[in-house]
């Protein structure tokens, strides 16, 4: 067992992760975070929803998308298994 | 006109002060008259880099405010006679930094010199934007970890739009980038981002990647910017990076772990 853990470690692939998150926190940056009420909406949209399922505390993002004319609100509520 | 270089970085301690110090001597080596000003007023590092601490009379906040010339607060390097030093202030407080004063020194400097080398603070306060407000270039330095990459980015976007040359609706500021502390060998064991990803996320031009190296630590022990270190590793990057700035077409170096041969491995070669 520990002979095979050795074996893993040797490639590490924390560099793959450090890529991916930065991804999307510069996405993100770049869309120059949304308009100003949207972490008060995210933290109301929270209580609600806790009020009725047992969620995480980031169980829930809220982001403004814009096409073309269009803005678009858009919410995600990952349920628990 | 002399060219105006900012050298900056949104996250602090990614070495930018080692690359100023660096990238004004390589310049000075290749014959062009060239200064070096330290914009971090209140911290004063790059006279430390440059080995000329001892002889600072006056700064650069002492010539805005009119307490000296720019002839007077200048330091002449000792190694190359092409190369002059401002130095920042360790006291005074970064008001002191306004743009009518510092473009006034920078226009003195203009007459004199080539190129004029900003070693900007981290960030994005005063000293910073002072520093990038006027520049005809920029190197964003960065190192291939997450919070730097990220600054770097957000610098970048800072930099396209508060300068002197967006205001004034002239061709943008030339942006590069310049990729410092990189381990092969860290990047190989899928512990560090690679070069493609930095540049993936980043897509500025490349002017260089400076290895981490122990000859740094050694330049600035040494008060000698390391690009004089010929045999190391870092400072054959540095020079490399400098010859790209002024238009040359070299491949980069160090990008890879150096597999040492049968003959190097035996006698630690
Ligand atoms: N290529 C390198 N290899 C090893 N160490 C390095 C390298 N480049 C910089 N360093 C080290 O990193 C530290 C920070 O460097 P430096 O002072 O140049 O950064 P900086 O960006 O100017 O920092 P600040 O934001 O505080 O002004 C120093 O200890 C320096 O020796
Ligand atoms: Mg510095």
């Amino acid at each position: 067992m520990a002979l095979l853990d050795f074996f893993r470690q040797r490639k590490s692939n924390s560099a793959a992760v450090a890529k991916e998150r930065l991804q999307i926190l510069v996405a993100h940056d770049r869309r120059g975070g949304g308009p100003s009420y949207l972490p008060q909406l995210q933290r109301d949209l929270l209580q609600v929803i806790q009020k009725y399922v047992a969620v995480d505390n980031d169980a829930v993002t809220v982001n403004v998308e814009r096409d073309g004319g269009q803005e678009i609100l858009e919410l995600n509520i990952v349920l628990p298994d | 006109m002399a060219r105006i270089i900012v050298v900056t970085s949104g996250k602090g301690g990614v070495g930018k002060t080692t690359t100023s110090a660096a990238f004004a001597m390589g310049l000075a080596e290749r014959g062009f008259r060239t200064v070096v000003i330290d914009f971090d007023v209140g911290l004063r590092n790059l006279d430390l880099i440059m080995g000329c601490e001892r002889r600072v009379v006056y700064d650069f906040v002492n010539v805005i405010q009119g307490d000296a010339n720019v002839g007077q607060a200048l330091i002449k390097d000792k190694r190359s006679p092409n190369l002059f030093i401002l130095p920042a202030s360790q006291t005074r407080d970064k008001d002191a930094l306004t743009v009518e004063g510092v473009g006034q020194v920078l226009e003195e400097l203009g007459r004199e010199f080539e190129f004029i080398v900003c070693d900007s603070p981290a960030g994005i306060e005063r000293g910073a934007t002072m520093a990038m407000y006027f520049a005809d270039d920029a190197i964003v330095v960065t190192n291939p970890e997450v919070s730097s990459v990220r600054d770097s980015d957000r610098m970048i976007g800072i930099l396209s739009s508060k300068s002197r040359r967006a205001e004034q609706g002239q061709e943008g500021i030339r942006e590069f980038l310049l990729v410092t502390r990189y381990s092969p060998e860290r990047v190989q064991r899928g512990e560090m981002l690679a070069l493609e990803d930095v540049q993936e996320i980043l897509s500025l031009d490349l002017i260089g990647v400076i290895p981490e190296s122990s000859a740094v630590l050694n330049a600035s022990n040494a008060g000698s910017p390391v690009i004089l270190d010929r045999d190391s590793n870092a400072g054959k990057a540095y020079s490399d990076m400098v010859a790209r700035y002024l238009g040359e077409d070299l491949p980069h170096r160090f990008l890879s772990v150096e597999k040492k041969g049968l003959f190097g491995r035996l006698f630690g070669g």
